[in-house]
């Protein structure tokens, strides 16, 4: 077995799974508290303590394990329980693509800061959100409840619709970086680019002017791509279908959709899953559109070189793995503070605006995203040669 | 390693075909056992190191079209032996006429490979390659599909635009 291998996953099932997943559901509480000018989850204590609600996560999961696990009559016993294992599974390993570092070597060890560093990246992420689908489906239907049922012809139809604008708006992405594989995106990023270059093309200034240089932006993708970007965020929150797409769920109207028949652990897990999925749709929206791992301006040999200077290249090498790290995980607490307040601050969408957005407002504005993305590269291909 | 994987992956395959002819009475379950037939069938491609085919496979076959049965199923409440009630033994004759006939065919191209297969490049089967194949070499198919395509789009539209009227 590879140790780093198992490392990186272990580093990821951590972070993921047993860290941010639990704190989600402090955060949602503490959020929708603020929101509504109230206190939050404060109450539960252990011999005293309280520290800020931040017990809650521990209460849920003694709550959820200890609750009757029940199976309603007529319900498909076995789809039953398999259903909430459908849906959490393809979130926890669709982070396996995501760097979270670039990578680095010191004392003759090489190492990248990614479990699967595949060519076809962002392809597996999108075929293993789509298996999620079959989750959501079929836990109405497995449960012979007509909520339920209706919740879930609601989540096939929302998912199939916003997987079409999730895969085309980030198309722009691919064609400027020509590239699939998640570290290259990443690696790309970290490139600057001069925003009145296109002054010296046009013959408006002489080349190589020193003011043009000036003002710089890295090449992040929210700064190429930012109607992308909005996009991009947009199909996958509501793939991941909470407020304010949080039709197949339908609280006030459908009672709680898909999931009604379910309790205990198996409820939880498919909350788990929707947590999970947000803070993968945090680091997805990092490693393609905020720059990944890296500082804005500076590129990890850059970073290196500086740190060697007064650390020597070994120790500069793992310190610099310190700073990529926390700014990619700085980076997915900001994402997933904005899902966070889109989530509760923006009122739900009916079903048929649901997908209104989604056909005739994301997918036209994708398609015309593509189109001026294309003009674009071929404009700066031929200034560049 | 890899020959367990195979193994595993071409039962599933044959398993979820065979499955789903079984359970034909509940369309639900017939349904899933071609997901799991078709999962298989995605990575018996991711092995044969064909990653671009195996990853579609499973987004557009297992994730949305299927996906798309399981919807008209659901809507119309097809379970509980409304399809399929009907016996037709034509059509059975018919349906076990073609079988061995595909077989036959299978049988004789699988008798006339010449072992071992042709070496590939690394790269083989990669996005990078395919996206290359399709663009030069086979830009024409590529493009006559492309129309295909959108002559159902539009044959679509115009169902629906019917119905509405």
């Amino acid at each position: 077995m590879d140790v780093a291998l198992v490392a990186k996953t272990l580093f990821i099932f951590a972070v993921v799974v047993l860290a941010f997943a639990p704190l989600m559901t402090w955060v949602e509480r503490k959020q929708s508290a603020l929101m509504q000018d109230r206190i939050g989850a404060n109450r539960a204590d252990v011999l005293g303590i309280k520290a800020i609600g931040l017990l809650h996560p521990l209460a849920d999961v003694i709550k959820m394990i200890t609750k009757e696990d029940t199976i309603p009559a007529g319900a498909h016993r076995f789809l039953h329980t398999l259903c909430p294992f459908i849906a959490a599974v393809p979130a926890v390993i669709s982070f396996a693509v995501i760097p979270y570092g670039g990578s680095y070597s010191a004392w003759g060890v090489h190492w990248s800061l990614v479990v699967a560093d595949l060519d076809y990246g962002l392809l597996y992420v999108f075929a293993v959100g789509s298996i999620a689908a079959y989750g959501t489906v079929l836990a109405g239907w497995a449960s012979n409840n007509n909520w339920g049922m209706l919740g879930s012809l609601r989540a096939s139809a929302q998912m199939l619709s916003y997987e079409v604008a999730m895969g085309v708006s980030v198309l722009g992405i691919f064609m400027i970086f020509g590239s699939l594989r998640m570290t290259d995106i990443g690696v790309g990023q970290q490139e600057t680019f001069r925003v009145l270059g296109f002054l010296e093309h046009l013959g408006w200034v002489a080349p190589a002017t020193p003011w043009v240089g000036w003002l710089t932006l890295p090449a992040w993708g929210i700064v190429l791509q930012p109607l992308g970007f909005f996009m991009f965020l947009a199909a996958l929150m509501a793939e991941n279908k909470r407020a304010p797409f949080d039709t197949p769920e339908g609280e006030s109207e459908i009672v709680a959709g898909y999931f009604i028949e379910y309790s205990g652990m198996k409820f939880g897990l498919f909350f788990m899953a929707e947590w999970i999925e947000v803070v993968v749709i945090a680091g997805l929206m990092t490693a393609l559109f905020l720059g990944g791992w890296s500082l804005p301006w500076i590129s990890d040999q850059e970073m290196i070189g500086w740190l060697s200077g007064a650390f020597g290249p070994n120790l500069a090498n793992v310190l610099a793995m310190v700073v990529n790290v926390s700014v990619f995980l700085v980076k997915v607490c900001c994402m997933i503070w904005v899902q966070q307040i889109l989530r509760w601050s923006l009122p739900r969408f009916r079903y048929d605006q649901v997908m209104n957005l989604g056909w005739k407002i994301l997918l036209p504005l994708s398609l015309v995203n593509i189109f001026v993305t294309a003009i674009l590269i071929l404009l700066v291909d031929e200034w560049a040669s | 390693m890899e020959s367990i994987l195979f193994w595993v992956c071409s039962t599933g395959a044959i398993g979820g075909a065979l499955g789903m002819v079984v359970t034909v009475r509940n369309t639900v379950y017939s349904a899933l056992w071609l997901v799991v037939s078709m999962l298989s069938l995605a990575c018996l491609f991711i092995m044969l190191n064909a990653q671009f085919v195996g990853l579609i496979q499973i987004m557009v076959y297992a994730g949305a079209i299927v996906v798309l049965f399981l919807f008209v199923v659901m809507l119309l409440n097809l379970t509980g032996g409304v399809m399929g009630a009907e016996e037709q033994p034509l059509l059975k004759f018919v349906g076990v006429a073609l079988g061995i006939a595909v077989s036959l065919q299978l049988g004789s191209i699988l008798l006339r490979i010449d072992l071992p297969w042709p070496e590939v490049s690394p790269s083989y089967g990669t996005t990078a390659e395919i996206g290359q194949a399709l663009y030069t070499d086979y830009l024409l198919p590529f493009e006559v599909a492309a129309v295909l395509l959108l002559a159902a789009i539009i044959a679509a539209l115009a169902l629906a635009k019917r119905e509405s009227d």
